[in-house]
């Protein structure tokens, strides 16, 4: 378990999503998960499962044979239902699914990759770090974008989330040169790990700095950035940038619940809990 | 301003033929803050335009009491987001006529930023608007539905509802002890039983304040 967990759990549930049916059971999501007549109900039922982290042994062991799936596959020759799966791994945080993950950071489906080091992030098992830190390898020269595709060659913000989240602190000179990658989301994802490895405002700063860009989608990007981190002091600047207040919430929340962890409870609520959660009322 | 300026504003509003052109007209609409303008901002809801909508919620919002009774005859019939929006309004106003919405948005809608923000409402009513006869009534209704709230499966309608039970909590003190005693009650049951921290650290806070106001 990290940090991180609960938080993306929250991301989740930050939609108004139609997904809560209560019509569709524990028992449904599983049985459709082992069948492979009907592909989407199992990509659905994969999704599902780690939304709801219906975390037993049956869950696990039908992931498992879902990320190893040849059948469902994507116009551009992706793994859907592998994606999927490896999201719903990371979800139930079942360490038994750590092999299984370190072997699909190597498929050649970038987003496979990605929801990998998403996961390999929620599980939190530092052994994780060698395997990650090899995506990296060719550093800022190499992380290009992939001809024709949306993509870069590695998913780097997940990676370099990742290092942060797991205290991959040995490689902070591995991480720094990508503050000055030409993705502005990327810089981001060093930012957090740079300030997750060494404690140093500075990075998180930057993050506080985008905050005022022009761009919805990085505004967002950098306020759920300061949530996982925890960053006390961007508190006011999450509450005053234009994005969505239900966003904000969760950003805050991330803000306060990392306070409130490096407190002893029990006692009398610190100021700065207490100026979050004004905020946080303000927003609602 | 003159009646001839808000109508050049709303015919602005009407005449927007881009996203950016209907936010910045409906903002400037809003800003006026002129009785004329309600009907276009109640209209202005039912575009699917967020920001639009925001800008639209925060003048019926300042507008206050004067916007309610229009909202109220417009709300039924209109469309799904409109009526999130509307609720929004009306949670911010806060006139007790919009208790009844306020409390079935709060309880059953299937958006939670909705039953979010009617939570808050609850909070806000403004009581001494009712008839003497129909406050403890009300208030009654209103702390029960919060307490129901207080137990939805969404974290922030969780914190929504301790925010409005401390308001509650803090109106009905001291002249209502045992709505009061149901509130504390309600809050010691939390802090024992809600799993979020950010949930049990409000209800936390909303303690202490309450704790401060007895001695």
């Amino acid at each position: 378990m990290t940090d991180s967990q609960p938080f993306y759990e929250a991301r989740l549930s930050a939609e108004d999503s139609p997904a809560d049916d209560p019509a569709y059971t524990v028992e449904q999501a599983l049985e459709n998960l082992q069948q492979t007549a009907d592909p989407s109900a199992r990509y659905y039922a994969a999704w599902w499962i780690g939304r709801f982290r219906v975390n037993n042994p049956i869950a696990v062991e039908a992931l498992l044979q879902a990320l190893e799936d040849d059948s469902d596959r994507s116009p551009d020759g992706g793994y859907p239902l592998r994606r999927n799966a490896a999201k719903a791994l990371g979800k139930l945080g079942d360490l038994r699914a750590f092999p299984a993950l370190i072997n699909a950071l190597d498929c050649e489906d970038y987003y496979v990759r990605e929801s990998v080091a998403q996961a390999l992030e929620m599980l939190g098992d530092s052994r994780a770090i060698p395997p990650l830190v090899k995506l990296l390898e060719g550093g800022l020269e190499k992380a290009q974008q992939v001809p024709g595709k949306p993509h870069l060659v590695q998913p780097y913000e997940a990676i370099l989330e990742a290092l942060g989240t797991l205290q991959a602190r040995e490689f902070v000179l591995l991480i720094e040169p990508f503050l000055d990658h030409f993705v502005e989301k990327v810089q981001y994802a060093a930012a957090r790990a740079m300030y997750q490895l060494t404690g140093q405002a500075i990075y998180a700063e930057r993050l506080v700095m985008a905050l005022q860009g022009n761009d919805l989608q990085l505004r967002r990007s950098a306020m759920m950035d300061l949530g996982a981190i925890g960053y006390v002091n961007g508190a006011e600047a999450i509450a005053n940038t234009l994005a969505e207040n239900s966003l904000k919430l969760i950003a805050l929340k991330g803000i306060l619940e990392h306070h409130l962890t490096s407190q002893s409870l029990d006692l009398e609520l610190s100021q700065e809990s207490v100026r979050i959660m004004k905020l946080m009322d303000g927003l609602l | 301003m003159t009646n001839q300026d808000i109508q050049l504003l709303i015919q602005a509003v009407e005449k927007a033929d881009s996203a950016n052109d209907l936010l910045e007209t409906v903002e400037n609409l809003a800003e006026a803050r002129h009785p004329e303008a309600i009907a276009t901002l109640i209209q202005v809801l039912g575009y699917n335009n967020p920001g639009a909508a925001v800008a639209a919620v925060e003048g019926l919002i300042h507008l206050g009491d004067l916007a309610v009774p229009i909202l109220l005859e417009q709300i039924d019939g209109y469309n799904y987001g409109a009526r999130a929006w509307a609720t929004r309004a009306l949670a911010g106003i806060g006139h007790p006529k919009a208790l009844d919405l306020l409390i079935e948005a709060a309880k059953r809608d299937f958006a939670l930023s909705v039953r979010r923000s009617a939570a808050k409402g609850l909070g806000n009513i403004r009581w001494a608007q009712l008839p003497d006869a129909e406050v403890t009534p009300a208030q009654t209704q209103a702390l029960d539905t919060l307490i129901t709230v207080s137990q939805d499966p969404e974290w922030v309608v969780r914190y929504a509802a301790s925010v409005s039970l401390e308001q509650l909590a803090t109106s009905l003190t001291p002249t209502q002890p045992t709505l009061v005693s149901q509130i504390l009650q309600r809050f010691n049951k939390m802090m024992e039983t809600e799993e979020e921290l950010s949930v049990k650290a409000r209800v936390q806070w909303a303690l202490q304040n309450l704790c401060s106001l007895e001695t």
